[in-house]
């Protein structure tokens, strides 16, 4: 396996979604290719990282707020139709 | 690798019911729907948006026109599905008015080359992310992924942070199976180099005296 082909099968890889002899091929390959490895491994560092980053949580009070005017905005356009909200 | 846990709730089924109930008129059974999935819309519509009171619009628009046009929801798809499609939509509407000198689309900045390697291949240190403060981190994460055009982000928010299925993402999308994997790839490879000037190991001065 080249290292575009490593490329070109890593976000299947990564996904788990990779038939077993393309599998075996790129494991082989990350054992001899030290680039291709650090970047199959920072890669998948970068999802995990952004997975539980908790990035853009939305405050409990904010949630509350969002929630509330959302449900009088949807009685609105029950009682008086799409020209009220 | 384990597979990506969806971070919306709660089992299918219930969520028809609640779907079906919310038809006929339960608003209680549609508050329910937005409970479950408000922090998800949330969060998509800042990753895609990049700015929280555009976020806060896209939610309340999100959720009015879900309401509005739950009668026309074929059930052929999961609601959260339909709901995200929704959102994305609404998210890259306020993008658009934002920038109109330049249109903004699912499409767009798809123009680089299949399969080129990135040059520079500095490994990281050993969990990267704990040199840094937690909101120092949050604030790395946003401004990289801010980086990225709005047609990256959004297959990256969905597939890896949210945790839809490759086909789901696809269908919120209105893009083949193809065009979500190439768009991952390149996201994922975007957000790796760009974060590697703050995780990649220091040349030196770094422990030994």
């Amino acid at each position: 396996m080249k290292c575009s082909e490593f490329l070109h099968e890593l976000t299947n890889y990564l996904d788990g979604v990779i038939d077993q002899q393309t599998k075996v091929e790129l494991e082989n390959h990350l054992s001899w290719c030290h680039n291709c490895y650090v970047v199959c491994d920072t890669t998948k560092k970068t999802i995990e990282i952004y997975r539980d980053s908790q990035l853009y949580e939305l405050p409990e009070d904010l949630r509350t707020r969002l929630r509330s005017a959302i449900m009088t905005k949807c009685q609105q356009y029950k009682k008086r139709g799409p020209e009220s909200v | 690798m384990e597979t990506i846990q969806n971070k919306a709730e709660g089992p299918v089924s219930d969520e028809l019911t609640l779907v079906r109930a919310a038809k006929q008129g339960d608003d209680s059974a549609f508050e329910e729907l937005v409970r479950r999935y408000d922090r998800n819309v949330f969060r998509i519509a800042q990753h895609i948006t990049q700015n929280r009171e555009d976020a806060e619009d896209v939610v309340q628009e999100a959720f009015l026109k879900a309401y509005s046009n739950l009668a026309k929801f074929q059930e052929q798809s999961k609601f959260y599905t339909w709901l995200v499609r929704i959102a994305v939509n609404e998210a890259l509407m306020k993008l658009r008015r934002k920038k109109p000198e330049r249109t903004v689309s699912l499409d767009e900045d798809i123009k680089t080359e299949d399969d080129s390697l990135p040059r520079e291949i500095a490994d990281w240190s050993p969990n990267p992310e704990q040199q840094y403060t937690q909101a120092e981190l949050r604030e790395i994460l946003s401004k990289t992924i801010q980086g990225l055009p709005p047609g990256f982000r959004t297959v990256f928010v969905l597939r890896d942070v949210e945790g839809l299925s490759t086909e789901e993402t696809a269908a919120a999308l209105e893009l083949s199976v193809p065009a979500v994997k190439s768009r991952l790839l390149r996201a994922r490879l975007q957000l790796r180099e760009r974060l590697g000037r703050f995780f990649q190991k220091r040349e030196s001065g770094d422990g030994n005296q």
